[in-house]
């Protein structure tokens, strides 16, 4: 994290100033995961189908469900994320738009930034507003939904942050997968502790204040160490490979 | 010339000479506070008036996961050192206390579990500090298998100084947040005794054990280091003249 952002291979680039820049990054982004739907929607399908399993496996006893319904939407929302992670950077770094996005003179932190922001937005948001609909089938009580969808709202968006780190560390390998989950998961720890920490306390009416401070506070610490991190690992990559 | 002894300290070769004269030393030195600590925290130290002798294994269970906890900070300073001054041979320290720290963790982790059943009245009960324990290990392994994943070990060492330095950010919000958990989480019928109030005559050799710990932490990493540097150096003049030599007194 000391590693200061290396200074660009080029110094005559063709200098966006920074608006521009992030305007036409974002664009490319969106552009590119609209034009690979399947991929934005296998991990919702994985949000829905995994949730059979809870019956089957557990028991479809509403009063039970109705207990534990909180930590596991949020445990399912984790994996979903986990799952969605696995191309991020892979594309990109394989087709070469990563070498010549570090060539362009523009800081790879703001890149990784507009990558993790199109990413919570197709996979996070959409989890956060179908997430109500996961409570309704597993019984979550009617005071929870507040909570559950605010919680959702600003953990995934740690989660993809987080996650971004993982796929950074692990872009120039062929096989990510396994592996990534591995290094991802202990991460993930403190945002599961206080997001279903959240719609436990809400679920039996209990103060959620402390729960969303934290996560607020994650958010901001993710947005300013993830990028560097991710950063970082992708220009090494990117010199080493 | 102030900075000079930093620079040589990143050379291998100079770091395998020096620790070559270190060794014995320090192998003497965790042998005789290993061999104090366990005779007299196994021996001497007054029997725990409720937990009877079981509670004697405080003496490797306490020591283990102090220095497994104060490893992963050794390891990512040796990432971090790596990634700035570009020293080979602090990414495999870095390396080196990975492994290393697996052990460590697992044996604490296990120790637990054996001091649990008697004390408890179960090998496993998820409190903050098994939770925490666990989440370290996991920590470990994560390292040991990117490092494993790549084939060319300069991208690995890099690669691994970065979650090594991500870990040591999340390590004190992880800490603090599994103990925030725990303490909403319901709390169990299990008492676990108060270990701020242990008496001096156990306290005595529990410090020993825990510099003795410490001791073999290092003369493990040194060792370690040193045979993953003749590993990596192998190509060098130096390695061969060093495994020749050995060799002729054969």
């Amino acid at each position: 994290m000391n590693k200061p952002q290396p200074p660009a291979y080029t110094t005559s680039a063709i200098s966006f100033s920074f608006w521009p820049f992030i305007g036409l990054s974002l664009k490319r982004e969106w552009l590119l995961v609209f034009r690979n739907r399947a991929d934005i929607a296998n991990p919702l399908i994985f949000f829905f189908s995994i949730l059979m399993f809870v019956p089957l496996g557990i028991t479809p006893d509403a009063k039970v469900l109705s207990s534990i319904a909180p930590g596991l939407i949020w445990i399912i929302a984790l994996l979903a994320t986990l799952l969605s992670l696995d191309r991020l950077f892979v594309v990109d770094f394989e087709n070469g738009s990563l070498d010549q996005m570090m060539v362009s003179g523009q800081s790879m932190f703001w890149i990784v930034m507009c990558k993790c922001l199109v990413h919570w937005s197709v996979t996070g948001l959409p989890l956060t507003l179908l997430s109500p609909v996961l409570g309704l089938m597993l019984s979550l009580p009617t005071t929870a939904y507040i909570a559950l969808m605010a919680s959702l709202l600003l953990g995934t968006f740690v989660l993809s942050m987080i996650g971004a780190v993982g796929a950074s560390l692990l872009v120039s390998l062929k096989k990510g997968g396994v592996l990534l989950s591995l290094i991802v998961m202990p991460l993930y720890v403190p945002v599961l502790i206080f997001g279903s920490g959240a719609v436990n306390n809400a679920a039996v009416g209990l103060s959620v204040t402390g729960q969303f401070a934290i996560l607020g506070a994650m958010v901001l610490l993710a947005m300013v160490l993830a990028p560097l991190a991710a950063a970082a690992a992708i220009i090494i990559s990117l010199r080493n490979h | 010339m102030a900075w000079q002894w930093f620079h040589r300290l990143g050379s291998p070769k100079w770091f395998y000479e020096k620790t070559s004269l270190w060794l014995p030393y320090l192998s003497i030195a965790s042998v005789l506070l290993f061999v104090v600590g366990a005779i007299w925290g196994l021996g001497f130290a007054p029997e725990d008036y409720k937990q009877g002798n079981s509670f004697r294994i405080i003496y490797v269970h306490v020591p283990s996961s102090i220095v497994a906890m104060a490893g992963y900070y050794i390891m990512a300073v040796a990432g971090a050192v790596g990634l700035i001054w570009k020293m080979k041979l602090s990414f495999v320290v870095m390396r080196c206390a990975a492994i290393i720290g697996i052990g460590l963790t697992f044996l604490s982790l296990f120790t637990g579990a054996v001091w649990g059943k008697p004390t408890w009245g179960t090998y496993w009960h998820w409190d903050a500090r098994i939770m925490f324990t666990f989440v370290l290990l996991l920590l470990y392994i994560s390292i040991m298998a990117l490092h494993n994943a790549y084939a060319k070990n300069d991208l690995a060492d890099k690669i691994c100084a970065i979650l090594a330095l991500v870990g040591t950010v999340n390590i004190p919000i992880i800490y603090k947040s599994v103990d925030w958990w725990y303490s909403l989480h319901q709390p169990a019928t299990i008492k676990i005794t108060d270990e701020s109030t242990i008496a001096a005559s156990m306290a005595y050799p529990l410090g020993i054990m825990v510099v003795a710990f410490y001791a073999l932490y290092s003369l493990l990493l040194i060792l370690h280091v040193r045979a993953e540097i003749l590993q990596r150096e192998r190509k060098t003049s130096w390695v061969k003249n060093i495994v020749l030599s050995v060799s002729q007194k054969r």
